[in-house]
């Protein structure tokens, strides 16, 4: 029953990195770089959606929206400003740039936010629907644990976070995936990936296919940042920056540039860190974490689900 | 057209520094003592930094409208080394140059250790209000301290359990990253083993994985603890106390004094830190008449910012630098930073101050001897305040 519980807390975790790893993979497979202030934008969001839902007259639908909105706007803005005149760089310069631009928002936002922590109110409460026959908080599925000590109600908790967390990743990555085989725009964006030149010859508009890139991978950010804040509630200007690296190695996990594989990657990272946490030591998780990714990447090279690209000679 | 602008952007420029030189020459004339202060503004712990800065103002203020300390008045000047050993010892050479007199400093144990070591070398006083780690003084006499230090506060806790409450397996989550939290859990587990205590479950996390606490709780609850024990910030522990509810797990909390601050930040939450004990010698909402009088001065100055501790031993550390300089009988403003260390360290150990934190006495080590406080957290119709036990 414990190992029940432990699995459906790394499912938890698993599937907050896999949200923001989306985000990731889908600007590295089509971009090409790494977009190191995408945990930034998801810092943003957070606090977007935090003022929003703070002020009496907005219900949480329209900060939803607001959110959304915001992010998108601040992903097109920070891709023209700063990675667009780096297109023809060495992609080191980009890399180093989207550091810079991880700092910068991480300082205005200590500036207008102060380094106060913020408690993020939940957008949704209690269990999941289908459960609610169960009493208490979360899905209570046994009510009595002969491993517990006294005083604990219940053992296996689902809670509502959880399951719209996993639940709407799922719902990403298939959207994402038929966006991108079966639209106009979608297969513009597979054709830059491959070969940007030969894109551009083919009438392919490079530059409005990278903005809509960025549009929809900090679209998916501010997904990504109410889910992430509504589970684990704390708001700081660091908020999305430590959970935003090891998104990034749920990508490099699953294979970058791979949809469904940023789904796995993440999944896989949040149970191994919960279950190295439960069953060996607290102390040497990450280390764990690590260890584990390490031995993947040595068997295979390209990630879980990476497919193995051919360099052009 | 654009020649003539140069010139007059260079001219204005060059008065500029003219009038900036003759502003230095007359403050030193006037008898102004500058305080020296050093701790994050920016950054990660820049909270604590911006409390201790706006706390030695504060003070400041007071003093210098109340006609300054035996005729000078005081000026702060406060440099940013965001919590980094690096940056702090810059800060503190660049201090120097500013002509720092003493040093309220600094506020982070990693950067205060460092510093420390240049400011006895120097024989420049040293008074730091918040970096609580062993090796934040040990560099020299002419070192002091306004808090707890970590080992200190644990065995503090530790004697406190055993004495007062009926706890007797406990529970420990810390923070293995950090200076802080691991010096008072080792503390505190020394001592506990004197009085009898069980810790029944030693659980971690770092920075970095300050996120997710479902695992630590667990193993907690598991344990059969008694008693909750959590030796870190405020921030973690309102993440911590909302998982235990999650959970179901009902026990007494007790935490040090990183704990004051989880009223402010959990805000409609606050439930959930009903009866926490916070042994802090400071409380924000603490109904003592010291405290109090504390508080209001700050929230009408800083109207934005939460008052927690490091701000109340900002402010406490410039009052005792103040008693200090008035027991020394120092008159005069110009005095190298040498000659004041010499008597200020020697004046230090005669004083017994009475401040927002307490009252206290240094020890030649450069140790408060201070008795702790505890108080525990209550939580009525949806707002919580403090009880003094």
């Amino acid at each position: 029953m414990l190992l029940i519980s432990n699995i459906v807390d790394g499912l938890s975790l698993g599937s907050i990195y896999a949200l923001i790893a989306l985000g990731y993979t889908m600007v590295y497979g089509i971009a090409k770089m790494l977009n190191f202030a995408h945990g930034d934008i998801i810092m943003v969001g957070g606090y977007a959606a935090f003022i929003a839902m703070a002020t009496s007259w907005c219900p949480i639908w329209l900060a939803l929206v607001i959110t959304v909105t915001i992010c998108t706007v601040l992903g097109v803005v920070i891709e023209k400003l700063a990675y667009r005149p780096l297109r023809s760089s060495p992609p080191l310069a980009v890399l180093i740039t989207a550091i810079g631009v991880s700092y910068l928002l991480q300082n205005i936002a200590l500036l207008t936010q102060s380094a106060t922590p913020r408690m993020f109110t939940s957008i949704v409460d209690g269990m999941p629907p289908f459960l609610q026959v169960f009493k208490g908080r979360g899905a209570v599925f046994f009510s009595e644990n002969p491993y517990k000590a006294e005083g604990v109600k219940s053992d296996l908790t689902i809670s509502m976070e959880t399951f719209l967390a996993i639940i709407v990743s799922v719902i990403i990555m298939v959207a994402l995936t038929l966006f991108i085989n079966k639209t106009k725009a979608g297969k513009a964006m597979l054709a830059c990936s491959e070969d940007r030149g030969a894109a551009q010859l083919m009438g392919i508009n490079v530059n409005a296919t990278i903005t809509l890139t960025f549009a929809i991978g900090s679209a998916l950010a501010a997904v990504a940042a109410i889910l992430m804040c509504s589970s684990y509630p704390l708001l700081t200007p660091y908020t999305g920056s430590m959970p935003g690296i090891k998104a990034f190695v749920a990508a490099v996990f699953g294979g970058i540039g791979s949809i469904p594989g940023a789904m796995v990657g993440g999944v896989l990272l949040g149970v191994i860190e919960i279950l190295s946490k439960a069953y060996i030591s607290t102390q040497l998780s990450d280390a764990i974490v690590f260890l584990v990714l390490i031995i993947v990447l040595v068997v295979r090279p390209t990630g879980i689900m990476g497919k193995k690209i051919n360099e052009k000679v | 057209m654009n020649k003539l602008l140069k010139r007059s952007v260079a001219a204005a420029a060059a008065a500029a520094m003219v009038l900036s030189f003759t502003g230095c020459k007359k403050s030193g004339d006037s008898g102004k003592l500058v305080i020296g202060g050093i701790g994050p503004i920016t950054g990660e712990a820049a909270q604590y930094g911006i409390a201790v800065k706006n706390g030695m103002e504060l003070a400041a203020e007071e003093i210098n409208a109340n006609g300054g300390i035996n005729g000078m008045t005081i000026e702060i000047a406060f440099e940013d080394d965001q919590a980094d050993p690096e940056k702090g010892m810059n800060a503190y050479n660049s201090l120097k140059d500013k002509g720092m007199k003493l040093l309220v400093g600094t506020v982070t144990s990693g950067s205060c250790a460092a510093v420390s070591e240049l400011a006895a070398k120097d024989g420049m006083f040293l008074l730091t209000p918040s970096g609580s780690a062993v090796n934040c003084i040990t560099a020299g006499d002419n070192c002091f301290r306004m808090c707890f230090t970590d080992p200190n506060q644990g065995a503090i806790a530790a004697d406190y359990i055993a004495d007062n409450l009926s706890a007797k397996k406990i529970g420990v989550i810390y923070q293995n990253d950090e200076d802080y939290s691991t010096g008072i859990f080792n503390g505190f587990k020394e001592e506990a083993a004197k009085k009898g205590l069980d810790i029944v479950a030693e659980t971690t996390f770092t920075k970095d994985s300050a996120t997710d606490f479902s695992q630590q709780v667990k193993q907690v609850a598991n344990s059969g603890a008694e008693l909750l024990f959590l030796p870190f910030y405020y921030t973690q522990a309102a993440l911590v106390l909302q998982e235990a509810q999650k959970q179901g797990l009902d026990i007494p909390v007790f935490g040090g004094d990183g704990l004051d601050g989880l009223i402010g930040v959990l805000k409609d939450k606050v439930d959930v830190a009903d009866g926490v004990y916070v042994m802090s010698p400071y409380a924000s909402t603490s109904p003592e008449a010291k405290s109090a009088a504390f508080t209001k001065a700050y929230q009408d100055k800083f109207p934005n910012v939460e008052v927690n501790q490091f701000a109340a031993d900002g402010y406490d550390c410039i009052y005792a630098v103040k008693k200090a300089l008035e027991n020394a009988d120092v008159k005069d403003a110009s005095i190298s930073a040498k000659d004041l260390g010499d008597k200020l360290k020697a004046a230090m150990l005669e004083i017994e101050f009475d401040g927002v934190t307490g009252k206290t006495k240094w020890a030649s080590d450069g140790e408060p001897q201070k008795a702790p406080k505890v108080l525990q957290i209550v939580v009525a119709d949806g707002k919580g305040s403090y009880k003094v036990l």
